[in-house]
């Protein structure tokens, strides 16, 4: 048992906790902030496998952006300050058995496959990151995906914002 | 050293958590937030994939970067529908958006 495994454990149980919180809490806001605390969970373990640009795109992209997205669409999207009703629907014992049903599936797989990577040595930070931005450019790797990505990104976000609009002619405030 | 089959069982079961908060909640916005949950275990294997495998191929950590782009436009998208909805029919109860059920 040494460090790295000590800080994994750790980990893994705050982001099990966290999501939990995120599917089960009846406060919205306060499920927004527990999304946060599992993305901040899963940048540990981003580091702790040395995927540096993942890390720090884990907390400017999710936690700065998707989260505040997610806290602005609860406070725009709430008639009262406290939910009322149940927030689980009526088949939710039939998803949680689904759920479960997955995550053993899952499971058997993994018995089942050959698993059995192993670690790299140690990594310079310079050099993965100097891979992924040339993986990222290089007509041989990765620039056509990349590039579809861009368009993909600028398509949604101005569809979003013709979806968002709120058309004067239409409104009946 | 962490063994791979750790991160596995760990992004599998963050799955599973992300899959039920799908199926189950009535939130719209609560849907979206079991979806971010699954598209990050699916990004903690692309990353432990990456790193258990050949560390000189990039096309995990790319992968990851791509499903980056992907969940920030389904979220900018979905948000934008339920704002949308909720402005004409003052609600984000996925059963009572049934405009198209029968």
């Amino acid at each position: 048992m040494d460090a790295s495994q000590i800080i994994f454990g750790l980990t893994a149980l705050l982001i099990i906790f966290s999501a939990l919180r995120v599917v089960t809490t009846r406060n919205m806001v306060h499920a927004a902030l527990w999304l946060i605390v599992t993305l901040f969970g899963v940048t540990v373990l981003y580091a702790l496998l040395q995927a540096n640009f993942l890390a720090v795109v884990q907390v400017v992209v999710y936690v700065g952006a998707i989260a505040i997205l997610f806290i602005f669409a609860i406070m725009l999207t709430r008639r009262e300050i406290r939910d009322s009703g149940p927030q689980l629907n009526r088949g939710w014992l039939l998803a949680a058995f689904i759920s479960l049903a997955v995550f053993g599936s899952l499971l058997a797989l993994l018995y089942n496959a050959p698993v059995a990577g192993r670690l790299a040595g140690s990594l310079t930070g310079e050099d993965t990151l100097m891979a992924l931005g040339q993986a990222l450019v290089s007509p041989d790797a990765y620039v056509l995906p990349f590039e579809v990505a861009s368009v993909l990104l600028l398509a949604a976000l101005i569809g979003a914002v013709y979806v968002a609009l709120n058309k004067k002619q239409e409104s009946d405030q | 050293m962490i063994p791979l089959s750790w991160y596995l069982v760990l992004s599998a079961l963050l799955f599973s958590i992300g899959l039920f908060g799908v199926l189950a909640r009535r939130n719209a916005v609560a849907i979206l937030l079991g979806i971010e949950l699954m598209l990050n275990a699916v990004n903690i294997n692309l990353a432990s994939f990456w790193r258990y495998g050949n560390t000189a191929q990039m096309g995990g950590q790319v992968f990851a970067i791509i499903v980056f782009a992907v969940a920030a436009a389904e979220v900018a998208v979905g948000l934008a529908l339920i704002i949308s909805v909720y402005r004409r029919r003052k609600t984000v109860l996925a059963e009572e958006i049934d405009l198209m059920k029968w």
